[in-house]
């Protein structure tokens, strides 16, 4: 039980840092991205093919610390970060401003960010096919810790990362005036511009910061497990509960969200089996819907 | 000189025309009030002016250029400021947040100027690191104010600032529009109140249904029994 706590806890990291971005992405450019677990998919794929790139050209090809992966993922990161942020920008620029020029319905935006995760999806079928991959083939490095807790060398690089961006995230919202003015667009967006803020260029920061986040969680969680087409998308519904958990907005609210959902999802395989995760997510999130529309830490 | 010049404008929501060929002009230096009855097109022309509706027909000048359509990001960096009725703050942000938030679009050092705001609103400074949204209305509107003068407008647009405050507030607030106008911005609000604004004003116009019923000097209109009847409730 304590075991699956933890393990919880490493899952509920990945999880928050996706939560994070859909709210970001909610709550400034105002819409829910369906999108966003592709996105993460397509992180992990592109940097498992700068990976691949590497070991090909035999480059970089020593073993991180006692990690299973080598220091071509690592490098990887980059690049995974840079392009998947750059198409969040991208598919912001060509579909979902010019949609908001013409004032579309908010289901609209819903749709269309449905097309998008299905074209990313089918994109990386044809790529790569419908098996599973793994960054590194070697065997994954346990630790033991006290309490019998096994755990991998890997879920410790994971949940580091995991919180330092939270961490970072949170300074930049707090301390940096891009930051705050992004929570200025999404406290008042009229007002926002009434002292001069540009929605439109607060949006574009936002695509680019939540598409970064997608890249990181898709990377870790593809060390975590493997890569498979669907891992995104499958991967949306406990981040849209945890979001929602966290009352839809704040970063707070989806961090603890984040975490709930990744331990209650991991402690049900103590009676249920892992096949019924999503579900234990979905519940969770038509409990919160049905009792506390408004989050655990929403205020109305 | 004319500051802010309103040339026949038409403006309205979708369909629906609320101003149906305004004019009126701001001089330089003063306090302009613009008067009438609920849904007479004030806020709307206040929407106008700042690049948030655009006109249908006519023009607006603001130092002597053509802003007709505008954004209001475009607006803010020219000098002009506008505090809307409501929603006028950041509720989630501190109030020095709000501030900074004000001067976002200048690169330099803000600081001087953000103890210029606290000292003409003393309470906002003992309350820097609140939320705005735990303030109470009397001060929000400050703030709401304060925001807007983060970036030494030379031209303030006031969108009913002083509705649904106790009287006392409402006579802070009129204070400090005369303490700012001393210090040279030109002022141009909205009001209910008429009587605390045509004290407060030298000029003042009177809207009712999208059209101009009357303008003149604020001692004027005050004293015009017949205005007073039939627009401003006396």
């Amino acid at each position: 039980m304590l075991e699956l706590t933890v393990y919880g806890i490493i899952l509920g990291s990945i999880i928050a840092l996706g939560a994070i971005g859909i709210t970001l992405i909610a709550h400034i450019s105002r819409m829910f991205d369906f999108a966003y677990g592709d996105k993460m998919t397509a992180g992990a794929y592109i940097a498992l093919l700068v990976s691949t790139l590497f070991s090909m050209g035999g480059l970089l090809q020593g073993k991180v610390g006692p990690f299973s992966f080598n220091w071509g993922l690592m490098v990887a990161f980059i690049p995974a970060i840079l392009i998947t942020a750059g198409l969040s920008i991208l598919f912001n620029r060509w579909v979902y401003e010019p949609l908001r020029r013409r004032g579309a319905i908010p289901i609209l935006f819903a749709m269309v960010s449905m097309g998008i995760a299905f074209a990313l999806r089918g994109l990386i079928y044809i790529l790569w096919g419908a098996d599973y991959h793994f960054y590194s083939p070697s065997v994954r490095p346990m630790i033991f810790l006290p309490l019998g807790i096994k755990l991998r060398t890997d879920e410790v690089f994971i949940m580091v990362v995991a919180w330092a961006l939270v961490a970072l995230i949170y300074l930049f919202l707090t301390r940096v005036k891009m930051g705050k003015a992004l929570r200025a667009v999404a406290d008042n967006p009229d007002l926002a511009r009434i002292a001069g803020i540009s929605t439109e260029r607060m949006i574009v920061w936002t695509e680019g910061i939540a598409g970064a986040l997608a890249a990181v969680g898709g990377v870790l969680y593809g060390i975590e497990t493997q890569l498979r087409p669907e891992m995104g998308w499958l991967f949306l519904l406990p981040l849209f509960a945890a979001a929602i958990l966290g009352s839809l907005g704040s970063i707070r609210g989806a961090l603890v969200g984040g975490l709930v959902m990744g331990i209650a999802q991991q402690v049900s395989t103590a009676w249920l089996l892992p096949t019924y995760k999503p579900a234990v997510a979905f519940i969770i999130m038509v409990l919160v819907l049905l009792f506390r529309p408004q989050g655990i830490f929403g205020r109305r | 000189m004319t500051i802010l010049g309103v040339e026949d404008v038409v403006s309205g929501y979708g369909s629906m025309e609320v101003l149906h060929g305004l004019s009126l002009k701001v001089e330089e230096g003063q306090v302009v009030c613009l008067l009438g009855p609920n849904g007479a097109g004030k806020t709307t022309l206040l929407r106008t002016i700042f690049g948030i509706l655009r006109p249908w027909k006519g023009k607006i000048y603001f130092k002597g250029e053509d802003i007709s359509g505008f954004p209001p990001e475009r607006l803010v960096r020219m000098g002009m400021a506008y505090v809307p009725q409501e929603y006028n703050i950041f509720p989630s942000l501190t109030v020095q947040e709000n501030l900074e938030m004000g001067a976002f679009i200048r690169e330099d050092d803000i600081g001087p100027r953000m103890e210029e705001v606290y000292e003409l609103f003393p309470d906002l400074a003992d309350r820097r690191k609140s939320r705005a949204g735990e303030l109470s209305g009397g001060m929000r509107q400050m703030l709401a104010i304060g925001r807007a003068l983060m970036l030494n407008p030379e031209l303030l647009l006031l969108d009913e600032i002083s509705t649904g405050l106790a009287p006392f507030l409402v006579d802070a607030i009129f204070e400090r529009i005369e303490q700012l106008n001393e210090q040279g911005v030109t002022v141009f609000l909205v009001e209910q109140n008429a009587p605390k604004a045509l004290q407060s004003s030298d000029r003042a116009y009177i809207l009712e249904g999208g059209e101009k019923k009357a303008e003149g000097s604020a001692q004027e209109i005050a004293e015009d029994e017949e205005i007073g009847r039939l627009y401003l409730g006396r």
